[in-house]
């Protein structure tokens, strides 16, 4: 899988004031993989996540999307490159239903391909369809992480960044949702950033993957590698697996 | 089994007497220093108290016949009501709609329509005066303000404390300019709009970064800098004097409602002279101008600025990540909202020929916040219901002249205006916590749009 690379992040330092969170990453993302970023608690995935995002910005380092430096775009110039992002929590719009959480995700094109767009994402979810006119905030957890997805792969993203889609949702709903990104990326061609807690399933989904430990990478390599990697399975996996 | 039920009953009332002397005990106590004992200066301008035993025992009456009404009779009724819903497998939301329900705009509008005409006929020519202006174009005025903050607040989420500045914008606008220029009601009307949508950019820029309660005081503050600067800047505003004697507003230019013109409206249509005429006249404008603002934010709700606007109040963050601008986004809301209330400013200063800073204070902003909370943020119904609730039960509060049969001839109840409508806000957001219409209308359908476009195409509506 050594595509044309799609993300690069060069050296990436990123400030709370004057904490730092991320201290030099390189991270690179080819065309059609899926890579997921690994690590325990704070250990600075999801800042990395955000500063992708452009929210907060890199202090020093470059992010680079599609041959194009993105480091210093306000996050929703960031997002029309098509860079799309199921963030943490999910934040779906909890008062609008789910097909204007949809609509919201397919803005970009001012609703071009919402119809055509709207019927994939059903098929994928087909829950999200039966769904279609209740409010987002009373959709069950996994529910809502399907909207989270869904609304971002309506933008038609080249980059769908996925930020804890696991996060407190039932094992059999995690699987579903990890089988409908593996779907997307097999039969699309999908792009996917992955951040995880759950390291074992992100492993063994991913081609490649990052580890992560107090704002630094650590250690990368194929999926494989790192689930036979004894401390990674010291680490993330044996404690964690149950 | 009748025995039974006898003693639930005789065991109901026992525990509603004993509520009410509780609930009687307790307004004892609390209104024994407010009510009971009054305070005032007697001739000699010492402080002197008296005591109102009378008006203390109405209160206490009040409260423990109330609370024993409530427990004994009212609740019962209402459980035992829910019971038989429930047995017969009624569902509180049914989808059958009373006749009066379903078509409940058609007919709203239709009398708003009749609404002038009808009260010309009832209360006869000088009776009706009351009922067009203090009633009719006031309550109006009050839904057109109400709509117009409805954007900020119910659409974009935005809490904005001092929505009078716009107001106060749009009528100091017009006063200044048809004063100064001598420019048309008909010119300045759109002008004060854009003025006061001007406004609303200017303060919407250092509040970019604010949201809930630091939007609300910074808000505030703008209000009451408006309100400070109309009194302060007396060379152009002339102070707490106001300006009066303002240009009427004219019947689109062809007739005056100026009593010495040669264009009168009534003399050319053939009228006794009247002023209910113009009242009518500006009835209609300002059912006009709030039914374009209605239209407007239907409208805008479906567009994608709407749409944006709905997500920035759900989630701010959320919107970035999908491409939406949020600083665009929240001027727009501002400018839109502080826009029609320029537009009723300009109205308000025509229709009472006279404005000042008293018109403008931070207690009118509270008044439109009250109705756009209590009416549901967001449903247009539910505010122009909670408007005609709020202005029209204080206007009404003038008429209720029996009332100082009950609580003594110095009784007046103007005075307790403000307590009331405390009152009203509690009980309201106690038993409809959203507000009179708490439901929001989604504005995306796959199926049932189809349906309706295919019902237009039967009736030839293209």
């Amino acid at each position: 899988m050594a595509g044309e690379t799609l993300l690069k992040v060069q050296g990436v330092e990123t400030y709370y004031g004057n904490i730092r969170a991320l201290s030099g990453v390189d991270v690179e993302v080819h065309k059609g993989e899926i890579v997921s970023l690994i690590g325990a608690n704070g250990a600075g995935k999801s800042t990395l996540m955000m500063t992708i995002c452009g929210s907060p910005q890199a202090k020093n380092g470059q992010v680079i999307f599609d041959g194009e430096d993105i480091t210093k775009l306000p996050t929703h110039l960031i997002a029309r490159k098509r860079i799309a992002q199921s963030p943490e929590g999910r934040r779906i719009f909890p008062r609008m239903t789910v097909l204007e959480n949809l609509q919201m995700g397919a803005n970009l094109d001012n609703l071009k391909y919402f119809k055509e767009d709207v019927e994939k994402v059903f098929v994928m979810f087909p829950r999200l369809k039966e769904r279609q006119s209740q409010r987002g905030g009373t959709l069950s957890g996994g529910e809502q992480q399907m909207l989270s997805i869904g609304r971002a792969l309506m933008s038609r993203p080249k980059l769908l960044l996925l930020d804890e889609p696991s996060l407190g949702l039932a094992p059999l709903i995690v699987k579903g949702i990890f089988e409908a990104i593996k779907k997307l990326n097999k039969e699309e061609g999908l792009t996917v950033f992955l951040v995880e807690q759950n390291a074992f399933a992100a492993l063994k989904l991913s081609d490649r993957a990052y580890v992560m430990v107090n704002g630094k990478v650590t250690m990368s390599g194929s999926g494989k590698e790192l689930l036979a990697n004894p401390e990674v399975r010291a680490a993330y996996l044996e404690g964690g697996r149950h | 089994m009748a025995y039974t039920t006898e003693n639930n009953q005789s065991g109901l009332m026992a525990k509603a007497v004993k509520e009410g002397v509780l609930a009687g005990l307790i307004a004892f106590g609390m209104f024994l220093l407010f009510v009971g004992i009054e305070t005032y200066q007697d001739i000699n301008n010492q402080l002197v108290w008296r005591t109102r035993w009378g008006l203390l025992a109405v209160f206490v009456a009040i409260a423990a016949i109330g609370r024993f009404l409530t427990v004994g009779f009212i609740k019962p009724h209402l459980d035992a009501r829910k019971l038989a819903k429930a047995k017969s497998g009624v569902l509180e939301i049914s989808d059958k709609k009373s006749f009066f329900h379903k078509h409940f705009l058609k007919i709203a509008l239709v009398f708003l329509l009749c609404y002038p005409f009808l009260a010309m006929m009832i209360f006869g020519r000088q009776g009706s005066l009351k009922y067009v202006d203090n009633f009719g174009i006031q309550i109006l005025i009050y839904v057109m303000l109400a709509w117009g903050l409805n954007i900020v607040v119910g659409l974009a989420g935005l809490l904005d404390l001092g929505y009078v500045a716009f107001y106060a914008v749009g009528a100091y606008s017009y006063a200044l300019l048809s004063a100064n220029f001598g420019f048309s009601f008909w010119l300045l009307l759109p002008m004060a709009g854009i003025l006061a949508g001007f406004w609303g950019i200017i303060l919407g820029f250092p509040v970019l970064r604010l949201r809930g309660d630091y939007l609300a005081i910074v808000t505030l503050a703008f209000g009451e800098i408006i309100r400070l600067v109309l009194i302060n800047w007396t060379d152009v505003t002339r102070g707490t004097f106001g300006i009066s004697g303002i240009a009427k507003a004219s019947f689109f230019g062809i007739w005056s409602f100026d009593v010495g013109a040669a264009n009168n409206f009534n003399k050319a249509w053939g009228l006794p002279s009247s002023s209910v005429y113009y009242k009518m006249f500006l009835f209609y404008v300002i059912l006009a101008l709030c039914l374009i603002t209605a239209y407007v934010t239907i409208r805008l709700r479906r567009m994608p600025i709407g749409r944006a606007w709905e997500a920035l109040r759900e989630d701010e963050i959320a919107c970035r990540s999908l491409g939406i601008n949020t600083v665009t986004t929240k001027l727009t809301a501002f400018a839109t909202g502080a826009m029609f209330g320029g537009f009723a400013g300009s109205f308000f200063a025509a229709r009472q020929g006279f404005v000042s800073p008293e018109s403008f204070v931070f207690l009118e902003s509270a008044v439109i916040l009250a109705i756009v909370v209590l009416g549901g943020m967001g449903s247009l119904t539910g505010i122009a219901i909670a408007a005609v609730v709020m202005v029209g039960g204080t206007e009404l509060l003038r008429e209720m002249e029996f009332l100082k049969h009950i609580f003594g001839p110095d009784f007046t109840p103007e005075l307790y205006r403000m307590l009331l409508f405390g009152l009203a806000m509690i009980i309201v957001m106690l038993f409809k916590p959203r507000g009179f219409v708490g439901t929001r209308e989604p504005t995306a359908f796959l199926k049932e749009r189809k349906a309706v476009s295919g019902s237009f195409t039967k009736e030839g509506h293209g």
